[in-house]
């Protein structure tokens, strides 16, 4: 059983946390990515900076922006799954990438490198199922998941060829718009899951907006299997540049404080 | 070939939150492209309003001096000063036709903001244009122009703070505001449909110029040259030349030199990969990054190119040569004190490629420039350079 499968069957629902390899530096990411694990992250992602990072909001571009600055390559990206999995070695770890970083490495060894690094999941976040074919083959020969996305503006059919595809488990977007904290959930995320719930067997785990306690629960009582904080956590470290200590406390406090909006619920 | 492909080249490399709007894109233009009620709003707007079809102009002395006969297609002409207008109307039109309530754009220059902000006002939508704050300082007077012409500009402060920024923000925007907004791309990049939009809608360049031209020589051109940032100009004028035997040749920003690695030549410098929703040619780095690029003329300065030009520059139809700031500025004096004409600097660039060209040509070989726009809104610039001295 992979490390995702095994999470989930598990536990329910679980808390996934986002951060940006590289931010703040190359060798602070690696202390980021460990005070989160052992805050009660139950599932990492780990995103490869990149230039244009559109589906993102502000909070997560200046991420990026701070881990080029920081000389990032995917070379250190790989390093840095490679020492958090020897970490946690039963923590899934899912890489979140942009395609031109995939495909200017060529998909057979980006995926071969993930997987010799310890990832169990990619997510290409600009590679909707229409393109996807181009790296199909190469997850499935080095044994990586992929993680699919499905939008509230996706339509059934869409929802039907994305989950045929997918594995691990299913990213729901939240809301139209970029990554970033919001005030509010939208009202229609029963909906939603609900939908989704219908035409798989797959966890569903909701991201976007999500950064109080309040939004956890939300997210728990429309059913999703996983919620996954990504700006909220990231704003953490641009706050606390340059001091170290209040960064990791911080975000203990907030894993801490988000975590306490999941209830336990029985999988269904 | 798949839908929405050049070859191998194009595709819609996109986050899932934007497919929904780019399939309601594609039907949509399927829909209007066979209503005759949008042909014939779109022909008064273009004809009537925006001034087409624009002049194909002999230039006497400079064909006396280059020893072949050229010919400039005067979309400076337009109204605007450029052609950006054609696709802008189009496209305001086809989002009156969709119920769209909202414009936005992506400006770098502030050609295709201010054209944007003309067809917003004309056609009464609401237009918000984004905007390196880079560029907003360099280009201080298009600010001016798109507020005057009722449109919000917004600065962009992430990245670069320039074109490509611009272009991320604004998708951001759409992805956030799908079902009121259409996104108005401004050149032949982006993913499908939008590579296909905009050829269609600047097609109508090299529609006119092909007629004219036969209609004055009694045949075709040998050679026809357009500058290329996105690509958007260069495949209005070329694409009804395609199947013909005439000589396309694409010219980029060359910047300080290919070899400086200060250019915005992604076709003649640059390798594949995905930028934008596309696959193209793109100035990257090892790792796949974006690389930042260089040019004197700010509607070329940008990493990537329309996946159309990767393919025709991959089959050998389309020549794609770079030509340097320092040529264009040349170009630039020239066309200006030969015939009268200030080019952009973007479309300067095409001119510099023709004078340096020449030397090949014969006295009877047919030479076309796309003119693309002019070169006001770059007097100032070029006034600082020489130090006040023309």
């Amino acid at each position: 059983m992979s490390r995702i499968d095994d999470l989930f069957a598990r536990k329910n629902p679980v808390f996934i946390g986002f951060t940006v390899a590289g931010d703040p530096g190359i060798e602070a990411s690696f202390g980021v990515a460990t005070t989160m694990i052992d805050a009660g992250v139950d599932l990492l992602e780990i995103a490869v900076p990149y230039s244009d990072p559109v589906a993102d909001g502000p909070v997560i571009e200046r991420a990026h922006v701070r881990a080029l600055r920081a000389g990032t390559t995917p070379d250190d990206v790989f390093g840095l799954v490679r020492r958090v999995r020897g970490y946690a070695p039963a923590l899934p770890l899912v890489l979140f990438t942009y395609y031109n970083i995939v495909y200017r490495r060529g998909a057979d060894r980006f995926f071969a490198e993930a997987a010799a690094a310890g990832a169990d999941g990619v997510l290409i976040v600009d590679l909707p199922v229409e393109e996807s074919g181009e790296v199909a083959p190469y997850a499935a020969r080095h044994g990586i998941d992929r993680i699919a996305l499905i939008a509230p503006t996706t339509s059934p059919e869409r929802q039907h060829a994305i989950l045929r595809e997918a594995s691990g488990f299913v990213y729901l977007i939240s809301l139209e718009g970029v990554t970033g904290e919001r005030d509010r959930l939208p009202p229609n995320l029963t909906g939603l899951v609900g939908a989704v719930r219908e035409k798989t067997d797959l966890p569903l785990a909701v991201g976007f907006g999500i950064s109080r306690p309040e939004h956890v629960a939300a997210v728990a009582a429309a059913g999703a299997n996983g919620v996954i904080v990504g700006s909220a956590l990231v704003r953490l470290i641009e706050e606390h540049a340059g001091d170290e200590t209040g960064m990791h406390e911080a975000l203990v406090t907030a894993i801490v404080t988000l975590r306490r909006g999941l209830v336990p619920q029985s999988r269904t | 070939m798949k839908a929405g492909r050049y070859g191998v080249y194009g595709g819609q490399y996109v986050p899932e939150t934007l497919m929904s709007a780019l399939i309601e894109l594609e039907e949509t233009y399927a829909r209007v492209r066979e209503d005759p009620e949008f042909s014939r709003r779109l022909d008064w707007y273009l004809h009537e309003y925006a001034g087409r079809e624009t002049p194909l102009t002999y230039c006497e002395n400079l064909s006396r001096d280059l020893g072949c006969r050229v010919y400039l297609k005067r979309e400076d002409l337009l109204h605007g000063g450029a052609h950006k207008l054609n696709n802008t109307l189009g496209q305001a039109l086809m989002a009156k036709f969709m119920g769209k309530r909202r414009l936005i754009a992506e400006t770098g220059a502030g050609q295709h903001g201010v054209a944007t902000a003309i067809a917003g006002a004309a056609l009464d939508l609401p237009v918000e244009v984004y905007m390196g704050e880079v560029d907003t300082r360099r280009q201080a007077l298009n600010v001016f122009r798109m507020e005057l012409l009722g449109a919000r500009v917004v600065p962009v402060a992430s990245g670069t703070r320039t074109l490509k920024d611009a272009i991320n923000a604004a998708m951001r925007d759409w992805v956030a505001n799908l079902r009121e907004t259409h996104y108005l791309l401004g050149s032949c990049v982006g993913p499908h449909p939008f590579p296909r939009i905009v050829r269609d809608f600047q097609s109508v360049i090299g529609e006119e110029a092909r007629r004219q031209v036969l209609e004055r020589e009694g045949r075709l051109p040998d050679t026809v040259v357009a500058c290329v940032g996105g690509g958007s100009n260069a495949i209005g004028i070329f694409y009804p030349f395609v199947n013909d035997d005439v000589a396309l040749v694409g010219v980029e920003a060359g910047g300080e030199g290919l070899e400086s690695g200060r250019h915005g030549a992604s076709l003649c410098g640059g390798s594949v990969g995905v930028f934008q929703g596309a696959l193209s040619y793109l100035l990257q780095d090892d790792d796949g990054q974006a690389l930042e690029t260089h040019s004197i003329a700010a509607g070329l300065d940008h990493p990537s190119v329309g996946p159309e030009h990767a393919m025709l520059k991959d089959s050998g139809r389309v020549r794609y040569e770079a030509v340097t700031d320092a040529e264009a500025l040349a170009a630039f004096r020239r066309l200006s004190r030969t015939e009268g004409i200030i080019p952009a600097l973007e479309s300067a660039h095409a001119v510099a490629y023709a004078l340096r060209a020449a030397g090949d040509l014969d006295r009877d070989d047919i030479l076309v420039v796309n003119l693309s726009g002019r070169g006001d809104k770059d007097v100032a610039d070029v006034a600082s350079l020489h130090g006040g001295v023309a």
